[in-house]
């Protein structure tokens, strides 16, 4: 194979002529810059590259980007995205989606895909709200969530979208946030170059339905003593002063935050993503309080497991090696076995 | 002894037993022995839905009727001649089909008290009278085929379950069928146990010997090859000719075919024999649900390949919105819709026709797509290649409306010459195709099959993005202007009127026919079996079948009005008939039964009597 040839693409390559119609201040804005500017890092050209998304407010993403795109059905994104991708390996597909697309009307497609390890880089941008119908509760909203559709308050737990994906055994998984472009930036770096299903969760906010609802994780006077930046091979450790810590107590089947003064410094856990057991990395996503205190954000998971389009792709090459005849021989071929007779 | 050679011109044969028994298995090779004979064959299976009901009762009696004749046939027969009974519940449930006088061979070994008992019968009917109509044949099939293989190593419950082949080998040499092909087939498919090949093969011969030896069957009989045109044939079911059509619409097109499906009775036989095609490049994928596996064919045909999708009417039901969704992209997808009797689980492994409906209008907003229905087993081979040349020349999701009877049901197939089927070539887009040549419009349609261009991801230049929102006219961008909505759902609904399918033929050979009978799917052999029954009675009466049902033929209405009466017999409540009346205001007669069963030659030709007699 020849060396790879510098596309030179910029960010404007990836803006598509549609005017871009989320409401004013949506966190959705953030991601699409971020990932404009993004993409021509990967050097891949852009016909090459198909975004596909469900149904919601993130789900208008493909519109704005100058690649291929197909804005499908509420939930079916990862199934259509499956079949694209498993079809055509040599195509770089990624899905966008929501809370409720990814989670609530789409929450199978998504676990089928995870657990196959389909080559899709997977963004569910999560607001914890219905925003495109305009404010009803999410499956990712919290307990207790007054909505237009739960006025008394919503009476259903939510999901954790990483221990779901992680429980579906994804072999990549990874949190970002909208507003860190720098971060974002990186995550999804980490996801493109992971072969099989990359998933990553973008704390995403809707300013209109459920305004400020990561705000202790962006604003300046909070954020440091509530986010863990998990670095691959770095000691857990995060707040303002590095004053807390991740252990894994003795005895205990999870991870704790403690007080780094309090710990002996072998004591703090140093993050390892390529943790083959996805206790781990489920460990870690369960750290969050409902105050989203002890958010780690960053890469939590990424494993080598061959991706299914892979598999199935050597399947039919090594069929495939068999055939010596034209494909109308082996058809005639095909026609005619098992019992015939011949009549005169 | 010498016995005596009788000649038949036809017979119809039931094997009756257990779900366990291997009725099928058995059914198939001596199918497969009368087809190498040269035979016409028509075959219906018949099987619970169980696995293994509980043995020996009614519920898990499996059955398969083969029909043979030295003449061109069309149905599997309305009664059997013979009846190969395994067990006294085989004989309970089968025995109201029988004509007086008909043989049956019963397996006298399992006439035992206790499985007498199972089916409620107080006394053996072996010994009271309630058999004397007919021609019993008592066989102590089990203990026979055991005795024959006391000499093999093979454990008495592998002996037992050999009896199947042993009554084989007595109606093989009952009706004279040549047996090579099944002990070839034995030794395929025991192969990897020699024991069992011994044991199979054994009993095999000791049926047919005791055929030649026993006094009880002083009579042998022959049925004449028929005459059928030149050529190789091979005896295929309408599930295996099917997924062989999609096979050969791959190669005829040049695209690789991608499978979505879900297992479910009884399409999974498609996704079973494709599955093994990959040298033709088909991929299968075994999705996790019904709107997964459309949803990843959709896919696939958005990347440039053949996108199908195999399932019955539940799965339809839920595929339903990615069908909109695919009508709106206008990318090429083939549904198959192996019909079965609903509502609901209703009877999976019976027939009908009653998902016309939900093929023509079971999507929401106006989607329509083009439907097409094949007529026999073999028929589904090129129902496939039509299917697939109307979704990649118009770019249109195509349901196929197969149905369990065809599906499981086979004849013989007289094979065709691959350079004559069809050439299904497409050209995807490579160009900007507006005027300023450097615009891609994704909706700027040919204006002969109104198709729009297919780009696919990978081609420079043409990066666009589609989706399930109103698009404008040529450009593809979201609108939500008034004009441009119903300018494309007119246009939608004439990419599919206006697809050229060919004129419907009529069947008329006395040529002075007042009444027409007009059929859809797997009617085609009954309804034609009753036609030639009624025109043996020196009546005329025509005969017209619909394979094209979205859109139908250019010249259908003028054929209904030019007769007097027009009967269409189906199997549902008549949603053929609402569709004529509706369209072409033709007072249709609409004759419906919903059995789970195909109609019978007999009650058809009753029932188009009675219509002659009012005409």
């Amino acid at each position: 194979m020849s060396e790879p040839v510098a596309l030179k693409l910029t960010a404007k390559d990836f803006k598509s002529d549609q005017e871009v119609r989320w409401c004013p201040g949506c966190g959705d804005y953030a991601i699409l810059a971020a990932i404009q500017q993004f993409m021509p890092e990967l050097n891949i050209p852009r016909e090459r590259t198909v975004f596909v998304s469900g149904i919601g407010c993130s789900s208008r993403f493909p519109y704005y980007m100058n690649t291929y795109g197909m804005h499908s059905i509420h939930g079916r994104a990862p199934a259509i995205a499956t079949g694209l991708s498993v079809s055509r390996p040599d195509l770089s597909v990624w899905v966008v989606t929501g809370d409720g697309d990814a989670l609530s009307i789409g929450g199978n497609h998504l676990i089928h895909a995870l657990r196959r390890n389909v080559n899709l880089k997977i963004l569910l941008f999560n607001n914890r709200i219905y925003g495109l119908t305009k404010g009803q509760y999410s499956p990712t909203s919290e307990v207790g969530k007054v909505t237009k559709s739960t006025p008394a308050g919503s009476a259903d737990a939510p999901f954790n979208p990483l221990s779901l994906a992680l429980g579906a055994e994804a072999s990549f998984v990874g949190r970002t946030i909208d507003s860190d472009r720098k971060h974002l930036q990186s995550v999804l770096r980490a996801a493109a170059e992971h072969e099989g299903s990359a998933f990553v969760e973008i704390y995403q906010n809707c300013n209109i339905f459920n305004d400020g609802a990561f705000e202790q994780l962006k604003d300046p006077s909070t954020r440091d003593d509530y986010l863990i930046r998990l670095e691959h091979g770095q000691p857990i450790t995060f707040g303002a002063d590095g004053q807390f810590c991740v252990v894994h107590p003795p005895g205990a089947f999870g991870l704790e935050v403690r007080e780094t003064s309090s710990v002996r410094p072998e004591e703090i856990v140093v993050h390892d993503a390529t943790v083959t057991d996805p206790a781990y990395a489920f460990a870690l996503s369960r750290l969050p309080g409902l105050d989203l205190r002890n958010t780690p954000i960053g890469v939590f998971r990424s494993v080598d497991r061959p991706s299914y389009d892979r598999v199935v792709q050597d399947q039919l090459a090594a069929a495939k090696a068999t055939v010596t005849e034209t494909p109308e021989q082996q058809l005639a071929g095909l026609l005619g076995s098992g019992d015939t007779w011949t009549i005169l | 002894m010498t016995k005596q050679i009788r000649q038949l011109d036809r017979v119809v044969i039931r094997f009756a037993g257990d779900s366990g028994d291997g009725m099928q298995l058995t059914g198939d090779r001596f199918t497969s022995e009368t087809a190498q004979l040269g035979n016409d064959i028509s075959t219906l299976p018949n099987f619970p839905a169980e696995i293994r009901a509980p043995a020996g009762t009614l519920p898990g009696v499996s059955s398969f009727q083969v029909h043979f004749a030295d003449y061109d046939i069309l149905t599997p027969g309305d009664s059997p001649h013979v009846l190969v009974a395994m067990n006294p519940a085989a004989l309970k449930a089968n025995l109201a089909d029988l004509p007086r006088g008909a043989d049956i061979i019963v397996n006298t070994d399992e006439f035992t008290k206790r499985n007498l008992a199972k089916v409620g019968y107080q006394t053996s009917p072996l010994d009271d009278d309630s058999l004397a109509g007919y021609v019993v044949h008592p066989v102590a099939l089990t203990s026979m085929t055991v005795g024959a293989l006391t000499e093999l190593q093979v454990s008495k419950k592998d002996a037992e379950r050999s009896k199947n082949m042993f009554a084989l080998g007595l109606l093989s040499w009952m009706y004279s069928r040549p047996y090579e092909s099944t002990l070839r087939f034995l030794e395929r498919k025991f192969a990897a146990r020699p024991e069992l090949v011994a044991a199979n093969v054994a009993a095999f011969r000791a049926g047919w010997n005791f055929g030649e030896t026993t006094e009880d069957f002083a009579v042998r009989y022959e049925v004449k090859p028929a005459k059928m045109r030149p050529g190789t044939y091979r005896n295929i079911t309408g599930n295996a000719a099917l997924s062989l059509g999609l096979v050969a619409a791959g190669v005829r097109s040049g695209l690789p075919v991608f499978l979505g499906a879900y297992p479910i009775t009884p399409a999974s036989d498609i996704l079973h024999e494709l599955s093994k095609h990959k040298r033709f490049g088909v991929l299968t994928m075994q999705a996790e649900d019904e709107i997964a596996a459309v949803g990843a064919a959709l896919g696939a045909s958005y990347g440039g390949a053949l996108g199908v999708t195999t399932t019955s009417g539940p799965g339809v039901a839920l595929k339903s919105e990615t069908i909109s969704l695919a009508v709106a992209l206008e990318l090429p997808l083939v549904i198959v819709d192996v019909q079965r009797a609903g509502p609901s689980t209703g009877m999976p492994t019976k027939t009908e026709q009653a998902d016309l409906n939900m093929a023509l209008y079971g999507r929401h907003g106006e989607a329509p797509v083009a439907v097409i229905a094949p007529k026999s087993p073999s028929d589904c081979f090129f129902a496939a290649l039509e299917a697939a040349r109307i979704a990649l020349t118009y770019r249109t999701p195509v349901i196929l409306l197969s149905d369990n009877y065809v599906a499981n049901g086979s004849e013989p197939w007289l094979l065709p010459d691959v350079e004559s089927l069809p050439d299904l070539r497409v050209e995807f887009a490579t160009e900007p195709n507006g005027d300023d040549g450097t615009t891609f419009l994704p909706y700027l349609r040919d204006p002969e099959t109104l198709a729009r261009p297919w780009a696919i991801p990978g081609t420079a230049g043409l990066e666009h993005r589609i989706g399930g929102l109103e698009k404008a006219d040529k450009t593809g961008d979201i609108s939500y202007d008034p004009a441009n909505h119903d300018f494309m759902v007119r246009t939608r609904a004439a990419r599919i009127e206006t697809i050229p399918v060919p004129d419907i033929e009529v069947e008329d050979p006395d040529g002075d026919a007042r009444v027409l009978v007009l059929g859809w799917g797997s009617t085609y052999g009954p309804i034609g079996a009753a036609c030639r029954g009624v025109r043996q009675r020196g009546l005329s009466i025509a005969q017209a079948h619909l394979r094209h049902l979205a859109p139908m033929p250019a010249n259908l209405g003028e054929v209904l009005r030019s007769y007097d009466k027009v009967v269409i017999p189906e199997m549902n409540l008549g949603q053929l008939a609402h569709v004529i009346r509706a369209r072409y205001l033709v007072d249709a007669i609409s004759y419906n039964q919903v059995r789970g069963l195909p109609f019978t030659a007999a009650e058809l030709e009753t029932t188009l009597e009675e219509v002659l007699k009012n005409v």
